[in-house]
């Protein structure tokens, strides 16, 4: 790094020397409790931002448009955004694929679908309201089209289209006159397989038969009340070239791994977005101790450490919550866990184990016994 | 008072150990009611009160820039004693102890809160929560009776220095926050023998405090009034009053939870092998309500609900005063006292106390104990003929 000389450099240390003296005069808080109070979305704050309007997409499903704070720092199609809402007082954190094309103020917007008994999504579907102030991560994400074009098949079921139509609407927007053609699309050729129970239960099906109607895409969609359900060994027929093109599929995990069948022996390339990580190995639980705190937390062996640990309102890192970001990583001190994705355990063992323990994913591991976290 | 123990009419010869657990039961019954209740209205209740009291103390000391001119000084003053109050028992007291936890939000929780005040939040925690809370009111391991300089109890044997404890007690309140400060650090204990002195823990934790302190001292008695300017000496004045009228309030509602007349104090040895009801027992009888408006309750950080307070340290402060009429029922129904008065009452009775104990038991009363002695012996007397 360049040394910093002159000016820049006493402005710099003058920035921090008022810093730290807004700091002494705000002890024990810091500036920023304070200015929070006025300006949660300004620059330098925790990355926040307002819900400013509700649109219904489906019966159960609704894009929620947000102003976020002035740090936020854009994302590329396809991405998720990870959003931190207060659902009956409690903060719960959910990864959501960001929806929006390219928009003048700046705002963002995720589409979400409520699941049945779902927490999160039947709260911002159904309960959330305008105004209120929820909590963001950057975006995150490597569910991405390469950037200087191709030929791509797009494999979609249910709320499994919302990072496509993010990735379609900055390709293609729509406006009052209708699709513009921009100059980067002009190396894309898209098929969509778009798979839904039905088509009043589809999300952005308007949408895509709109994208279709003006040559910008080919959609072939499937809905199980009129089509029946599909078989992958159909791609072949209802997408002849599918050999020459790159796959890109987001649904549920039974799609997912057929279409993982399917593709590799054709030795074709597939990407994959999954909202739900599945869970199969199930055991016997066990308290979990977490060192720090001291604090004690009985947990079965289905549910993830994380939630349990949640739950009795230990403050828990996190991320995707389904075992890929790697964001609720803590060192296992003592005793074992089960991956619940594969039944693996992982132990640590007191004077054996290096460092502070084995590193171990709290979102997809359960207790296997007593264990203990150094958190 | 003496120790539930000893006493003669003991409070709870009538209660049969079924009858503890089953009062156990039906506390954990009530605790889980809040529990399940607990919402988005209880979220936002204490995202108010923190909005509020830090828009009170900004106001407060932007009044206090200009604290030369009088009235300036006397709204400055109050607001940043009532913001400062509201900031230690309502909001600090109440997130150290875990009370809002359950709302994830790491800007609202126990582990990453600090407080305006002298001790640091994390040994706070270990001395209030941990100690004081489970020992409620056990002579010898309860540090808050009496803070260990007082005597608390006529089983304490008397000493002339003890004369001496109502100005130890006031000097006590005028500088709370400090006296807190030290009890946490068990100064006492820890300064009187030369291996505990050079501990490296304990001056680890000695430097902690004194780190804390001074940053609240430059803040309070420094920044603050060199931000004022010409009124330099007036905001250090109104700095230094509003922290006074905050220790002395503190001091005050605290004194009233566990010393008034008819709260129980505990043998060291009656804690032994304790069961849940009887923790439960312990608690309700060595803890004193106080009684009042909406706003006293909201002053004292609801600690004026003690008893529920003692009971269900960890829920939200907001719901105690919604189940102290279900926690009084249960009083009566156990044939148990719920001690609670008026603030200037509780407060009264406290000081009655430690200016009675600062005197011999027999101070005054010599004859009426001798009266009592020869009831005692003849009771005896006839107990024993009965039995037998
Ligand atoms: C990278 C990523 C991107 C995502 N993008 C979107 C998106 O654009 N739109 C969207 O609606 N969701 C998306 N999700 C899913 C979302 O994060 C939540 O998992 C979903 O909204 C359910 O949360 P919940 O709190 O409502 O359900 P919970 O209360 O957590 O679960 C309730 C019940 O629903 C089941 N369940 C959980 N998730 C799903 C699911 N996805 N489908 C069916 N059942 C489920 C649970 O097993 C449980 O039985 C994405 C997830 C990931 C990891
Ligand atoms: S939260 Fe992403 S791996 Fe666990």
């Amino acid at each position: 790094m360049i040394p910093l000389v002159g000016p820049t450099r006493r402005r710099q240390t003058l920035r921090h020397r008022l810093l730290r003296l807004a700091e002494r005069a705000t002890t024990p808080l810091l500036p920023a409790d304070y200015l929070d109070l006025f300006h949660p979305l300004r620059p330098g704050a925790d990355l926040r931002g307002r819900i400013i309007a509700i649109q219904p997409e489906t019966a159960d499903a609704a894009t929620i448009v947000i102003q976020p704070g002035a740090d936020w720092a854009g994302h590329v199609p396809g991405q998720y955004v990870r959003i931190g809402v207060d659902v009956d007082g409690v903060r719960q954190w959910r990864a959501y694929s960001l929806t929006h094309g390219p928009r003048a103020d700046g705002h963002i917007s995720v589409t979400v679908k409520a699941v049945p008994d779902g927490l999160v999504s039947s709260h911002l579907v159904r309960a959330a309201r305008p105004g209120t102030l929820i909590h963001l991560e950057q975006a995150a994400g490597e569910f991405m089209l390469p950037t200087d074009g191709g030929r791509f098949l797009f494999v979609t079921a249910g709320s499994g289209i919302t990072p496509v139509i993010g990735m379609l609407r900055n390709l293609f927007p729509v406006t009052d006159s209708g699709v513009v053609r921009l100059v980067r699309s002009a190396g894309y050729d898209i098929v969509v397989v778009h798979l839904a129970p039905s088509e009043p239960d589809s999300i952005f099906s308007a949408h895509l038969r709109e994208l279709d109607a003006a040559g910008a895409i080919r959609l072939v969609a499937h809905y199980t009340d009129v089509h029946g359900s599909l078989d992958v060994d159909d791609l072949d027929e209802l997408v002849p070239d599918l050999a020459e093109r790159g796959t890109l599929a987001c649904g549920p995990a039974g799609l997912l791994e057929a279409l993982r069948r399917h593709h590799d022996r054709r030795n074709l390339t597939l990407r994959t977005e999954q909202f739900r990580a599945p869970r199969v190995a199930v055991g016997e639980g066990g308290t979990v101790t977490f060192g720090r705190s001291g604090t004690e937390v009985v947990a079965d062996g289905a549910t993830p450490i994380l939630d349990a640990a949640e739950s009795a309102g230990v403050l828990m890192p996190s991320g995707c919550r389904m075992g890929i970001c790697y964001g609720c990583v803590l060192p296992l001190s003592s005793g074992s866990v089960r991956d619940l994705r594969t039944g693996e355990i992982t132990t640590a063992t007191p004077g054996e184990t290096a460092g502070r323990g084995v590193p171990v994913q709290t979102c997809i591991s359960a207790a296997a016994g007593t264990c203990e976290l150094d958190h | 008072m003496t120790v539930l123990q000893k006493k003669t009419d003991n409070p709870i010869a009538h209660l049969t150990a079924e009858d503890i657990e089953q009062l156990g039961v039906e506390l954990d019954a009530i605790r889980q009611s809040v529990i399940e209740a607990r919402g988005a209205d209880d979220a936002a209740y204490i995202r108010r009160v923190i909005d509020a009291q830090r828009k009170l103390e900004l106001g407060s000391r932007a009044v206090l820039l200009v604290s030369l001119f009088p009235p300036a000084w006397i709204l400055g003053t109050a607001g940043l004693a009532v913001a400062k109050i509201i900031e230690n028992m309502e909001i600090g007291h109440n997130v150290l102890h875990g009370q809002w936890d359950w709302m994830r939000d790491p800007k609202i929780h126990s582990t990453t809160w600090e407080w305006d005040h002298a001790s640091p939040a994390e040994q706070w925690k270990h001395a209030h929560n941990e100690l004081h809370h489970n020992y409620t009111n056990v002579i010898g391991k309860d540090n808050d009776l009496g803070y260990g300089i007082m005597r608390v109890d006529e089983d304490q044997p008397w000493v002339p220095a003890f004369l001496a404890q109502p100005l130890w007690n006031f000097l006590n309140a005028c500088f709370f926050e400090y006296a807190i400060a030290a009890y946490d650090l068990e100064l006492g204990r820890n300064l009187r023998s030369k291996k505990r002195r050079r501990s490296p823990e304990f001056r680890g934790l000695a430097k902690q405090v004194l780190a804390k302190v001074r940053k609240q001292m430059t803040k309070d008695y420094l920044l603050h009034p060199a931000l004022s300017g010409p009124s330099f000496v007036t905001t250090l004045g109104a700095n230094a009053t509003a922290n006074l009228i905050r220790n002395l309030w503190a001091h005050s509602v605290i004194m009233c939870g566990h010393f008034p007349e008819g709260v129980q104090t505990f043998e060291r040895r009656s804690i032994e092998g304790e069961t849940h009801g009887e923790w439960y027992l312990r608690q309700m009888l060595g803890s004193a309500n106080i009684s009042g408006s909406k706003a006293m309750h909201f002053m004292t950080g609801n600690l004026s609900h003690q008893i529920e307070h003692h009971l269900f340290p960890d829920l939200p402060s907001k719901r105690y005063a919604e189940i102290a009429p279900q926690v009084e029922a249960l009083f009566d129904r156990y044939g148990l006292k719920y001690t609670t008065g008026s603030l200037p009452r509780q407060v009264a009775s406290a000081w009655k106390k430690v200016i009675r104990l600062s005197l011999p038991n027999d101070f005054g009363r010599r004859r009426v104990a001798e009266v009592q002695t020869m009831r005692d012996a003849r009771n005896e007397m006839a107990g024993a003929a009965a039995a037998a």
